[in-house]
């Protein structure tokens, strides 16, 4: 865990959001992948002039294990809300699971999010575009230590349909006042991502291209 | 009616015969029985925001008709514990939890409402636990709710998931609105406009606590009508041509708020091969609620038939 950590509340989930990088102006906020935590460091990949912050998603790093699972995406949208909440306007670079959090967050708070980077990660794809047949797998004995097993089985199934982030998508390019507001750069490229793509205003590149895009604005 | 001792009383009311708890992956639900214990199992399953002892008048009617039911408090209604987090995957978890409880053999599934949705996701999950599925107007449909244009669905979707994010950042320490029995009963009235205001005091008697500044019903505070996810009602009409077991479904045709407004035409062609289906003209969606000696005598009939 990072020495520089502070905790929020979401409920009955207590969130770490650790702070790895500190400079003046608007916040970085990594949103890690499906079973991941937030890095100990920047990543090299990661140029940003301003501060960088990373997010544990409920069940993940330094944040609280619920007891019996129970996750879907939405609850995590509101463990990013619960960040911007604390930092205020950001800029989310958002991996795998998190690319697909930060598209369903920006779109409710889109005065408060200036650009996701959608970049490739665990969980990109979630449970396909509608439900399969039905099972009931049981993650087996309590996880000590996360990531928690229900949140890799649950959101791992997490079903994404493609119309679904479509709207997600429209209500963040016509609420933005940026041009391109959301910013593909994974080479995988599942349903929800491709129907996402098909908006106008969703820009494509690497990742360097991307955050120069979004810490040149105002 | 005096609020210190508040014992409400209801004609044909009777309190589970039985209560015990069961592990659900770590947390404790409240299992609530009627009948008598040898008897065949009928797992039934109540709706969203409801709990197992709103079954008081309708499974003692099931049990005296030689059943035992096995219902339950789903995580953060009644007595059962409250969770750190709430979705469809964990109650079919919990549901199958109280399932093992029973024993291993097939039986009788039964829910209202959101509890007959979770019982028919259930049952094709596990087809050898099923010997008979009973769903009261459980069966959400995609005609019900087509009637709202693309664009108007997409701003209100808009505006749900932004009143949801606020209410998430109001839930640290939230407890439920305290009151007098009446302020309780009153409450649920709107969500149960239909129901007998006699019915919902004698719930509070059953389904909320007092402490010293009023009552408050045990429901987590923390829950919320609505919200957001990609879920759509024909995912859940989409389980139901695949149960193989005997099927019975009782729709309430009355529109009403908790309700699904489903009709029987939105049904009909989803059926499974020998399925019953009853549509009640004049009934609500709390179908057990409204009419629980007519929807009893239908689901005894029904189970007799199918030789459950």
């Amino acid at each position: 865990m990072t020495a520089d950590v502070e905790f929020l509340q979401h409920n009955r989930i207590t969130l770490a959001l650790h702070r790895l990088a500190d400079a003046p102006g608007r916040p970085l906020l990594l949103l890690h992948g499906l079973g991941e935590r937030t890095p100990d460091a920047v990543p090299p990949w990661v140029r940003w002039p301003g501060p960088v912050y990373g997010l544990d998603f409920t069940g993940h790093g330094g944040s609280t294990v619920p007891t019996g699972g129970g996750y879907t995406s939405e609850i995590l949208v509101g463990d990013a809300d619960a960040a911007i909440g604390r930092l205020g306007e950001v800029t989310l670079l958002g991996r795998g699971l998190g690319a697909y959090i930060g598209l369903l967050v920006a779109a409710a708070r889109p005065d408060r999010v200036r650009g996701v980077v959608l970049t490739d990660g665990p969980g990109l794809a979630g449970g396909g575009v509608h439900p399969g047949s039905p099972s009931l797998p049981h993650p087996g004995p309590h996880a000590v230590a996360p990531p928690d097993p229900f949140a890799l089985l649950e959101l791992s199934r997490d079903v994404r349909p493609p119309d679904y982030a479509q709207t997600f998508a429209r209500f963040v390019t016509e609420s933005s006042p940026l041009d391109t507001p959301l910013f593909v750069t994974a080479m995988v490229r599942p349903e929800w991502l491709v129907a996402v793509l098909a908006e106008p205003g969703v820009g494509q590149g690497t990742v360097a291209e991307g955050l120069a895009g979004y810490a040149g604005l105002d | 009616m005096n609020d210190d001792e508040h014992e409400a009383t209801y004609p044909g009311a009777r309190r589970p015969d039985r209560r015990r708890t069961v592990d659900s992956t770590g947390l404790s639900l409240s299992v609530a029985e009627w009948g008598d214990p040898d008897a065949p199992p009928l797992v039934l399953a109540h709706g969203g925001f409801d709990f197992a002892e709103t079954l008081n008048v309708f499974a003692p009617l099931l049990a005296e008709g030689g059943w035992r039911v096995v219902s339950w408090d789903q995580r953060g209604h009644g007595d059962s514990d409250r969770a750190g987090l709430y979705s469809w995957e964990a109650d079919l978890r919990d549901a199958a939890s109280v399932l093992d409880s029973v024993g291993p053999g097939p039986v009788v599934f039964a829910g209202h409402s959101k509890g007959g949705s979770l019982m028919m996701h259930l049952a094709n999950a596990l087809p050898h636990r099923v010997s008979a599925l009973v769903n009261l107007d459980g069966l959400p449909s995609r005609g019900a709710m087509s009637d709202v244009a693309e664009h108007e669905r997409t701003r209100m979707l808009r505006r749900e998931l932004e009143a949801w994010l606020d209410h998430r950042r109001t839930l640290v320490g939230r407890a439920r609105r305290p009151g007098t029995p009446e302020e309780l009963a009153a409450r649920r009235g709107r969500m149960n406009p239909r129901l007998d205001p006699a019915w919902l005091r004698y719930l509070v008697s059953v389904g909320a606590t007092r402490s010293d500044d009023g009552w408050r019903w045990k429901i987590d505070p923390t829950m919320r009508l609505g919200g957001f996810g990609p879920w759509r009602p024909e995912w859940s009409m989409l389980r139901l041509p695949g149960v193989g077991a005997p099927f019975l479904g009782v729709l309430g045709l009355e529109l009403e708020l908790m309700g699904w407004g489903t009709r029987p035409v939105d049904v009909e062609p989803f059926l499974p091969p020998g399925a019953e289906f009853v549509a009640l003209e004049g009934v609500g969606h709390f179908v057990h609620i409204e009419q629980p000696r007519r929807v009893a005598g239908l689901v005894l009939d029904f189970l007799a038939d199918v030789g459950a």
